[in-house]
């Protein structure tokens, strides 16, 4: 039962983003150019309606369908991990026109070359546990 | 105008992507897509590898469902709910694709010079792909999360380390497209 909730979220999330073009590599392009609002519209308006869902869930003490309470886990301090994991990310998100969400969405909707990039970014995970001890975090 | 087939504005995509994050958190999880490439890692067999790959990836399998899901959306979205698949960006945008090469700017949904099957026989297209999925994987795990991770679930946890991964995110993505692009197209 579970796993086809998730199964519902997941198909929810792929439809959205499929049809929000926000997998589409001319969006992302679009973007980083400042020459549209779409992008930013829907990052936007998720982030102001996902600050008020987390702070309601954290000020009325909501609890999840199963009655279990909702814990937040605050992201460890740093700067250096996060800028230079940031910039190194967004480097290939504007290259590849994709991250990892839409990624698996585009092959859903038949976008065979795609596989190249999920592979790659499988392999590119696999190399930052190889060297991550030699990182600055 | 057609609510379903036409592609749908920043003002329904975002509440739905709200909304997904909220059923994921009603669910007990947390919405993060990159940290699915670790899993992926892990069930190829890199726990033997390094140390960072060694853990219970089956307490990941709900998340794999999620990702599962998310390719059957893309197959429903593309194949059901659409009739048009060109993307309507903006004139300037399509022009200066246009001088790069992009000839299919505004008529298609992906680039046709990096995504239709041809790329199979080009080199460097095949490169541009590879490489952009590397700095993904990399960079998404370096930073701890992607766009679903740092950009939405941090931001609307009000997590500083989550705006400097957004800021990161863009001074990557504008260094690419404006210093980069025009070494390699």
């Amino acid at each position: 039962m579970r796993t086809l909730i998730y199964l519902f979220i997941g198909i929810l999330f792929g439809i959205t983003m499929f049809k929000s073009e926000a997998a589409s590599w001319f969006r992302i392009y679009e973007m980083f150019r400042f020459e549209s609002f779409h992008m930013y519209g829907i990052i936007g308006s998720t982030v102001v309606l996902g600050v008020l869902i987390v702070q309601s869930i954290k000020r009325f003490k909501i609890r999840s369908f199963y009655g279990e309470p909702i814990v937040f886990t605050p992201k460890a301090k740093s700067v250096s991990r996060y800028l230079f994991g940031g910039i190194i990310f967004g480097l290939g998100w504007a290259l590849a026109g994709a991250c990892p969400g839409p990624m698996f969405t585009l092959v859903g909707a038949g976008f065979a070359p795609i596989l190249v990039v999920i592979v790659a970014s499988v392999f590119g995970t696999f190399l930052y546990g190889l060297v991550k001890d030699k990182l600055p975090h | 105008m057609n609510l379903i087939y036409d592609p749908w504005p920043w003002y329904i995509s975002g509440p739905l992507i709200a909304l997904v994050m909220f059923l994921l958190l009603m669910v007990g999880k947390s919405f993060g897509m990159s940290s699915n490439l670790r899993t992926l890692c892990t069930i190829c067999g890199a726990g033997n590898t390094s140390d960072f790959f060694k853990f219970d990836w089956k307490a990941q399998k709900w998340n794999l469902v999620v990702v599962f899901g998310a390719i059957i959306g893309g197959f429903i979205g593309a194949h059901f709910l659409s009739n048009d698949l060109a993307v309507a960006i903006h004139p300037d945008t399509i022009e200066t694709l246009n001088t790069l090469g992009f000839e299919s700017a505004g008529t298609s949904y992906l680039p046709t010079e990096l995504f239709d099957v041809a790329v199979f026989s080009n080199l460097k297209g095949l490169l541009i792909l590879a490489v952009g999925g590397l700095l993904v994987g990399f960079g998404a795990r370096y930073a701890g999360g992607c766009t679903s991770g740092h950009a939405i679930s941090g931001l609307s946890n009000l997590q500083w380390p989550s705006l400097i991964a957004v800021l990161g995110f863009f001074i990557g993505g504008l260094t690419m497209i404006h210093l980069i692009f025009p070494l390699i197209f």
